[in-house]
């Protein structure tokens, strides 16, 4: 969900300053540090609206580095780790400017704080977006280089000697012609005193030692033997263990509870009634959910009870017979597509899907009279604990809330309706309780993937290019209710990314979309969320109009590239590295796409086979990813292997339906994940650049699904419109 | 009372002999490192090994358990030497790491039962969900632990 608009913004306000970031007036300040040593205190930018703020008189940091006397330096940041391999990207590119170990970072959580620690790319206080590393890139390295040469200055003022003579590395200053040296630690509290330098010379790429190299996770050990904690495995004294049944139909309620019988049950020390939820409270996990089962609960289903997923679509189709908010207009597409040699035209659809992290959600929370404590993974923090003051009542400074690590995120933990009502529970409990929510509850009450439906249509000249480019679609905004501020005149930059803006030079295309909320269900960010949907609708259609021109998928798209030059390079790299144009055996197919989306150029060959009872086999999966300058190449692989595998998983088997306002799906069993057996072999191939890093947590899944579905395409020679994949409609005719 | 040998260590316990193991490790016993994921054996989050056969402790009532060891991913090595943690490390296998205690445990028994295993004894073995999807980490993995060269 690349906020294109304000990402662009922010990296043009990174570059305003100086040639190599913003100036460190703006953003940065040094000082000693309670208990000795060195701190600095980073402002990093923020997004448009508030980038006057960053520039004015009155400094507000929102990172520290502390390099204290033993020689530890010790980064806090607003980032949460959730497997995207932020805690040890994040401290590599300070590591690699300060000349220290990357063992020698430590990290240390944010707390929440939504002034102080918003996302320069979202302005708010979270982890999503795969921005991280955007955000980072100039400040914290330019951060690591006035600390290092604070450092080198204040070694010189010792020595006496010039600081041109001095040289930072391992940790230590050198003076290379006396051959003496002094540690970080012990220089830490005279830098402190240092003038912070007007300007320093960032490394160039070439004299990286650290960026570039596949660091080792530093939070993989944790990850081996158990000891790694996250939300669900904290343990304040005396917790008890809470589960619950939400109504059941979207917008339903409690009417009744019968619950002698759970009451009856071991371990069971209290039942929770809320409006539209009821909660079991026991001493442990089994209890609770013995309790849970023996509850007798009457519900009042609600406004939405008759909804179903077929009216759900139905009404977007309505909604796209009418016009909607323009979001891109090239040329003048109507005019292009009447003057068209050939016409194709097309309608698809996208189904709402669960995020279904593996850890499922929970929340632990001790209300008092005087203060709320609150313990959860959280993408963003400082909403969790504004949410936590709001429903007690209390200030926000007498709510604490840990964040701890996430089995899980995909965008389910940038959403605080966990927190609420964990906090709701809590009220209801003399001490501390940690609601967990059965895998039922967690598919069932998800906050979804919007479902979305989209007309497009495309007109062909004589040699069958697209002439004209029309693109219509509607279906939910997530930010319209994250973020309201961003969603202006009909339009938000995550629901439109990857329909606009296309890598392909189309003299004439019209794109709009209209914002329908689907009543009831509730929609979310979703790994690649916007590009998810319109990513496998462009570049299906694209595969469309090659397949209607006779042409090559590989050489129509490249044709189209002409001023994309980062594009083609990726698509040709893919296409050769898969082996592009070689025979493959019957009912076994490949499929292409390229696409721009979150600030990174990325193309993927999927080689699918096609049973003859129209099961469909993910065999291979060649990726080339342009993601500018590369932090760390092994997480770069790492996010890209695992984007295509989540990607493959919605494509081949991912969507929630309605019936009688109620989620049909519950459980793994009838919500299913790709497994080792239905991996596909997956190559990744880097293109080195020293552009400014895009993102790379949610490529690999926009792009995959249309590969996919492209190569369903050349192996049986049926389109598919709508995800995820019919096998019936696949099936062999005898 | 229910006595639990769990890591060479044998634990009295006062829960119902119905309660799942893996509510008895993690709150009974505080052992969080073997993780609630589905409730009904489907993701195996929850792996353990009972005298060396993989379990889904979600799944398996604490009174069912009787004299068989349990090993859980605490009780694998003291310092996480064992060389299918080991091989972990070396391919950066985790991601958000929610399942993988699960996935060393199933490796560990399928490497007990198949100390050369090839990818179809993987595919075959290895069924637990992983949603960041580290499956061909955890094939490479299994591979470098087996000493298979293909790590």
């Amino acid at each position: 969900m690349v906020l294109d608009r304000i990402a662009f913004q922010g990296i043009d306000f990174d570059r305003t300053s100086s040639a190599d970031g913003p100036s460190r007036r703006t953003f940065l300040r040094a000082g000693a540090a309670a208990g000795g040593g060195l701190l600095l205190s980073l402002s990093l930018p923020f997004v448009s609206g508030d980038v006057k703020a960053a520039n004015s008189a009155s400094f507000v940091p929102n990172a520290f580095i502390r390099i204290s006397g033993d020689g530890q330096i010790v980064l806090t940041m607003p980032y949460v780790e959730m497997g995207q391999g932020t805690y040890t990207a994040i401290p590599m590119l300070i590591a690699e400017e300060l000349e220290v170990d990357l063992k020698q970072v430590r990290l240390q959580h944010a707390p929440p704080n939504e002034k102080l620690y918003a996302n320069p790319l979202l302005g708010v206080q979270a982890t999503g977006n795969s921005n991280a590393i955007r955000g980072a890139w100039y400040p914290l390295r330019q951060a690591g280089a006035i600390a290092r040469a604070m450092l080198v200055s204040a070694a010189a003022e010792h020595w006496k000697v010039d600081p041109a003579s001095c040289r930072a590395q391992s940790g230590k200053v050198r003076h290379p012609p006396t051959g003496r040296s002094i540690k970080y630690g012990d220089l830490a509290a005279d830098a402190s005193r240092m003038v912070v330098p007007a300007n320093v010379a960032l490394k160039r790429p070439e004299e990286f030692k650290l960026i570039g190299t596949a660091a080792k996770r530093l939070d993989t050990p944790a990850k081996v033997n158990g000891t790694a904690v996250y939300g669900i495995d904290v343990r304040p004294p005396g917790v008890k263990i809470a589960t619950l049944a939400q109504s059941p139909a979207f917008g339903g309620h409690v009417k009744g509870v019968e619950d002698a019988a759970a009451k009856a049950v071991k371990g069971v020390r209290q039942i929770v009634r809320l409006d539209d939820a009821v909660a079991v409270v026991a001493d442990h996990m089994g209890a609770a959910k013995k309790g849970l089962a023996a509850l007798v609960i009457e519900w009042e289903d609600g406004p939405h009870a008759e909804l179903n997923t077929g009216e759900v679509a139905r009404k977007l189709e309505e909604a796209t017979l009418s016009s909607g908010a323009v979001a891109q207009n090239i040329g003048d597409a109507d005019k292009a597509m009447a003057s068209a040699v050939t016409k194709v035209e097309a309608t698809y659809q996208v189904p709402f899907l669960a995020h279904a992290t593996m850890e499922p959600m929970n929340c632990t929370v001790h209300v008092r009279k005087d203060g709320c404590e609150v313990w959860v993974g959280s993408q963003a923090i400082g909403r969790v604990q504004a949410a936590a003051a709001k429903i007690t009542g209390l200030p926000l400074d007498k709510v604490v809330a840990h964040n701890h690590l996430i089995g899980g995120g995909f965008g389910r933990r940038l959403e605080i309706d966990g927190v609420v009502r964990a906090v709701q529970i809590a009220q209801q409990v003399d001490g501390p309780v940690k609601v967990v929510w059965t895998r039922e509850e967690d598919i069932q009450h998800d906050m979804y993937r919007p479902y979305w439906f989209d007309r497009i249509s495309a007109g062909l000249d004589e040699k069958g290019m697209p002439v004209a480019w029309n693109h219509r679609f509607a279906g939910s905004s997530v930010l319209a209710r994250w973020l309201p501020p961003v969603f202006e005149n009909g339009l938000d930059p995550d629901t439109t990314e990857g329909a606009i803006n296309l890598v392909y030079a189309l003299p004439n295309l019209h794109v709009e979309y209209l914002r329908v909320e689907p009543p009831g269900i509730p929609t979310a960010f979703w790994r690649s969320v916007g590009p998810s949907h319109n990513v496998f609708v462009t570049e299906s259609f694209m595969d469309e109009l090659a397949a209607a021109a006779k042409q090559d998928a590989v050489a129509y798209r490249l044709a189209l590239l002409g001023k994309a030059p980062r594009a083609k390079a990726v698509l040709e790299l893919a296409a050769e590295k898969a082996g592009w144009g070689q025979p493959l055996p019957e009912r076994v197919g490949r499929g292409v796409s390229v696409q721009f989306v979150f600030g990174s150029y990325l193309a993927q060959v999927a080689e699918v086979e096609v049973s003859k009872d129209g099961m469909v086999r993910v065999r291979r999966v060649v990726c080339a990813i342009d993601c500018g300058a590369v932090v760390n190449p092994d997480t770069v692989r790492a996010q890209i292997e695992s984007g295509i595998i989540f990607g493959v998983t919605a494509a081949l088997y991912g969507e929630i339906t309605l019936k009688g306002g109620r989620v049909e799906q519950s459980n793994f069993d009838t919500y299913r994940m790709l497994r080792m057996n239905e991996a596909p072999a997956i190559e990744i191939h880097i293109v080195q650049n020293s552009e400014p890093p895009g993102g790379v947590g949610e490529t690999g899944t926009s792009a995959i699904v249309p590969a996919v579905s492209n190569a369903i395409f050349a192996a049986t020679g049926k389109r598919l419109r709508k995800m995820p994949v019919d096998n019936a409609a696949l099936k062999q005719p005898v | 009372m229910i006595s639990l040998d769990i890591n060479g260590r044998v634990h009295q316990v006062d829960a119902d002999p119905d309660t799942p193991l893996l509510w008895v490790l993690r709150e009974w016993l505080g052992m969080t490192g073997t993780k609630f994921g589905c409730g009904i054996a489907q993701c195996g989050a929850c792996s353990v090994l009972l005298d060396g056969q993989v379990m889904r402790s979600c799944s398996v009532p604490a009174g069912s358990v009787g004299t068989a060891k349990i090993t859980t991913i605490e009780g694998l090595s003291p310092d996480g030497s064992h060389p299918v943690q080991q091989a972990w490390l070396q391919h950066d296998v985790p991601q958000c790491g929610y399942c993988q205690s699960g996935q060393i445990m199933a490796a560990v028994a399928l490497l007990q039962e198949k100390p050369k295993p090839t990818d179809a004894d993987i595919d075959e073995a290895m069924s637990n969900i992983c949603r960041c999807g580290t499956y061909n980490r955890i094939r490479a993995a299994i591979h470098t632990a087996a000493g298979n060269g293909q790590g």
